[in-house]
């Protein structure tokens, strides 16, 4: 999802229709990054709460350096990291979780390290370029499901659209965790799914 | 933890147990070109890891497009309230 660029100039000339629909499309995605760092829901709508109104104060200021989504999420990181030293919980990034998590199940390949037998697909719709909308349908649940770093840059990477580098910017990665990280999400998410496809007749 | 675990088999030939570790990298295209080619030619000849790319390709294609929902009312109330009191400051 791309910035418009004639959202901002709507929003500082005070367009409450362009604020709303600011509101609405990235709300969820700051609640679920929220999250990672904070201990309960209530919390983390709080932090949402408290970056939308800073984005209301500063909007008058921001210069435009970075992406309005960027500068955004760079409000709510800030907060959120704030409100989690105040609980004193450990920020989520300061590992990577568990060391070698492997993105499919070892049992799944022969030993010569090839497919044991061909993997399950996800779809069996050669055409779509898409999953099909009962998968879809279980993607966030499948993304909550995930350890909080991989939950913050799988949000970020694929459900907000940030580049790498403005995900390792935010998250104070480096660029081969943030990749590890999203590289676990994804399989982890995939694996999430598998159960739940209609098997191909 | 290996970074660019493909590394230690720099002339072996790739095998499906390391591809599924390699997919992220690939579909990023943060791959030295000797390293790409030799995915690339383990992919022309694996139907298993064909589909595994697809299938991840898919599944990023439809996080890209899946929209959350909606936020709570009475947040969005607030919220517009206070964009226009700043407003009218």
């Amino acid at each position: 999802m791309e910035d418009d660029p004639a959202l901002l100039d709507r929003l500082r000339a005070g367009d409450e229709a362009a604020f709303d629909e600011l509101v609405a499309r990235h709300d969820g995605a700051l609640r679920r990054v929220a999250r990672t760092y904070v201990r309960t829901d209530a919390a983390a709508a709080d932090v949402v709460q408290e970056t939308w109104l800073g984005v209301i104060r500063g909007l008058g200021s921001f210069e435009g350096r970075s992406s309005l989504r960027t500068w955004i999420f760079r409000i709510l990181v800030n907060r959120a990291r704030t409100r989690a030293l105040r609980e004193a919980r450990d920020l989520p990034f300061s590992s990577l979780e568990s060391d070698d998590e492997p993105a499919v199940e070892p049992s799944a390949f022969g030993r010569d390290g090839r497919w044991a037998s061909a993997p399950p697909r996800l779809d069996a719709e050669p055409e779509s370029k898409l999953l099909s909308a009962e998968l879809r349908a279980h993607l966030l649940e499948a993304v909550d499901g995930l350890p909080p770093a991989q939950r913050a840059v799988i949000t970020l990477r694929d459900l907000v659209g940030l580049g790498a580098d403005e995900v390792c910017d935010l998250l104070e990665l480096t660029e081969g965790n943030q990749r590890v990280l999203l590289h676990r999400a994804r399989s982890r998410v995939r694996t999430a799914l598998l159960p739940l496809r209609e098997v191909a007749s | 933890m290996r970074l660019w675990p493909w590394r230690r088999h720099h002339h072996d030939e790739l095998v499906c147990k390391e591809f599924v570790e390699l997919v992220t990298a690939y579909l990023e295209g943060v791959m030295p070109a000797d390293e790409r080619a030799r995915v690339e030619a383990h992919l022309a000849d694996c139907d298993g890891c064909r589909g595994y790319l697809e299938d991840m390709r898919r599944l990023v294609g439809s996080l890209k497009s899946t929209v959350e929902p909606p936020p709570d009312p009475e947040l969005r109330e607030e919220l517009l309230r206070a964009f226009r009191e700043r407003r009218a400051d």
